[in-house]
């Protein structure tokens, strides 16, 4: 990677855990390229700091390849800043201009607690799975391709439903910090496929109540989540959630 | 908590009850400016008065008028709920947003304009309905509606608030509308169209025939 020549200032959030409570840094960061992707500009910067004995900035990241949903950084006011379609990883420098003023923070969510810096802890979104985001069957050798016919505008459908990388963004987006994206994803991927038929009300109404246990807010429709969705999952799920929902209040066995 | 409590007290179901009486309150919005919008006829308030007294006396419609009563509480009251549960789902607020790169203003201000209308809720039906009802408990005669239009709708004052309540009510129906179908579940590429293109012109006819009311008294295009 070439040295670059942006200058740069980063308005970071510190907070070094849960229970402390947090505040912006500014640091001046000189030789960036746009080239370099954000967390790259991040390592560069915790670079910097440990050189000058400071504490680096902890951030999320694992694959740096835009598919696993771990960079998650408010960036001038939007989830994974103000590229379309793409995680943090995936926005390059070449987005900003030199001499910007980037300001950094955190998800915001009571249910998302603020671990360290900007990490987030998202272990709601796990519990939300563990209520009901699965089909169970007996595990065993693989079934024959094209067993079970799919049609295959369902096919397309589930598996656009299931890019979720369940990064937080809706979350993070929403002005009412709801999940409902999210869990809508995850609740249509599997009613949409003969495989999830069986579960299908009761993964419904447990999904839905986990989410609202963990303290998301609710939706007021404004679409913000799908905008800012890295995946761009589309907000047509989140109205078959409330169909799924619904309908399963009305005729499941659960009383 | 039985399966009905629970499901009419989960987010869903909080943002159904607020679908199911804004949609009721919507109908309302289809009578009140229908009858009204009898003044427009310039006959000294002859047609209006004739469907006011209608409207004021005909025991179903007084009836229906307590589950009007309801309705408005009801989504009010769940609207309140609503935004605090909202709110206290982000005990940290951003530093910095740019709402408006992934959303609309007045999406993301359903309780700011809620408010506004619930304000001018206040001042109309104390102008109007409540002295209207008191009377009509009181001595069993009803008020003369349209006098009284006339008279409070020459003050300037009075009639920018009531313009200022319908810019409200307009910007509320124009995310609410549509919004009352996706809460439902009804959104498909099949009928999004047409829900859009109706919410769009309900949300401009409805407030411009209302705003025009105290306009066109308080200019005396009608006496």
């Amino acid at each position: 990677m070439s040295a670059g020549n942006m200058r740069l200032t980063l308005k970071v959030w510190r907070q070094s855990n849960t229970n402390t409570q947090g505040g912006f840094e500014n640091y001046n960061l000189d030789g960036v390229s746009p080239d370099m992707s954000f967390l790259e500009m991040f390592d560069i910067l915790n670079e910097q700091l440990i050189e000058e004995n400071k504490e680096p900035v902890a951030f999320d990241h694992d694959c740096r390849e835009g598919i696993c949903g771990m960079c998650s950084m408010f960036i001038n006011g939007q989830p994974h800043g103000p590229l379309k379609g793409v995680t943090t990883c995936q926005l390059h420098m070449r987005s900003f201009q030199d001499g910007d003023t980037i300001t950094v923070e955190p998800w915001r969510a009571g249910a998302f607690p603020v671990i360290k810096d900007l990490v987030v802890d998202r272990d709601g979104f796990d519990r939300i799975i563990s209520a009901g985001g699965f089909v169970s069957v007996n595990t065993g050798n693989a079934q024959d391709a094209n067993n079970l016919p799919i049609a295959k505008e369902d096919a397309d459908d589930a598996f656009s439903a299931a890019a979720c990388i369940g990064c937080g963004a809706c979350v993070a987006a929403c002005k009412n910090a709801s999940a409902m994206l999210f869990v809508s994803a995850k609740i249509s991927q599997l009613a949409l496929l003969p495989q999830g038929q069986a579960e299908r009300s009761i993964r419904a109404e447990k999904m839905v109540a986990q989410m609202d246990a963990e303290g998301f807010g609710n939706c007021t429709n404004t679409h913000a989540c799908s905008a800012e969705c890295p995946k761009e999952i589309s907000f047509e799920n989140i109205a078959r959630m409330n169909r799924e929902y619904l309908g399963a209040k009305v005729s499941s066995k659960a009383v | 908590m039985s399966w009905f409590t629970q499901a009419l007290t989960s987010s869903i179901g909080k943002k159904l009850i607020m679908s199911l009486t804004g949609l009721f309150l919507i109908s309302f919005l289809v009578i009140h400016a229908t009858i009204n919008a009898m003044i427009f006829y310039n006959d000294g308030g002859e047609t209006f008065s004739h469907w006011g007294h209608f409207m004021g006396t005909n025991p179903i419609i007084r009836t229906l008028e307590i589950g009007l009563v309801l309705g408005f509480l009801l989504h009010i009251a769940d609207g309140l709920w609503l935004t605090k549960a909202n709110n206290d789902a982000r005990p940290v607020k951003y530093a910095v947003s740019n709402a408006s790169a992934n959303s609309k203003w007045y999406s993301r201000s359903m309780g700011l304009l809620g408010t506004l209308i619930l304000i001018f809720l206040v001042i109309h039906t104390s102008h109007f309905w409540i002295p209207n009802r008191t009377n009509q408990f009181a001595t069993g005669e009803e008020l003369n509606l349209y006098q009284m239009m006339l008279d409070i709708f020459q003050n300037v004052w009075v009639v920018l608030i009531y313009v200022a309540g319908c810019f409200s009510l307009f910007w509320h129906l124009l995310h609410g509308f549509e919004s009352a179908f996706k809460s439902l579940g009804l959104y498909h590429v099949k009928y999004n169209g047409a829900i859009h293109f109706v919410g769009v012109a309900f949300s401009i006819v409805i407030p411009v025939l209302f705003a025009l009311m105290p306009i066109s008294i308080f200019f005396g295009w009608v006496y």
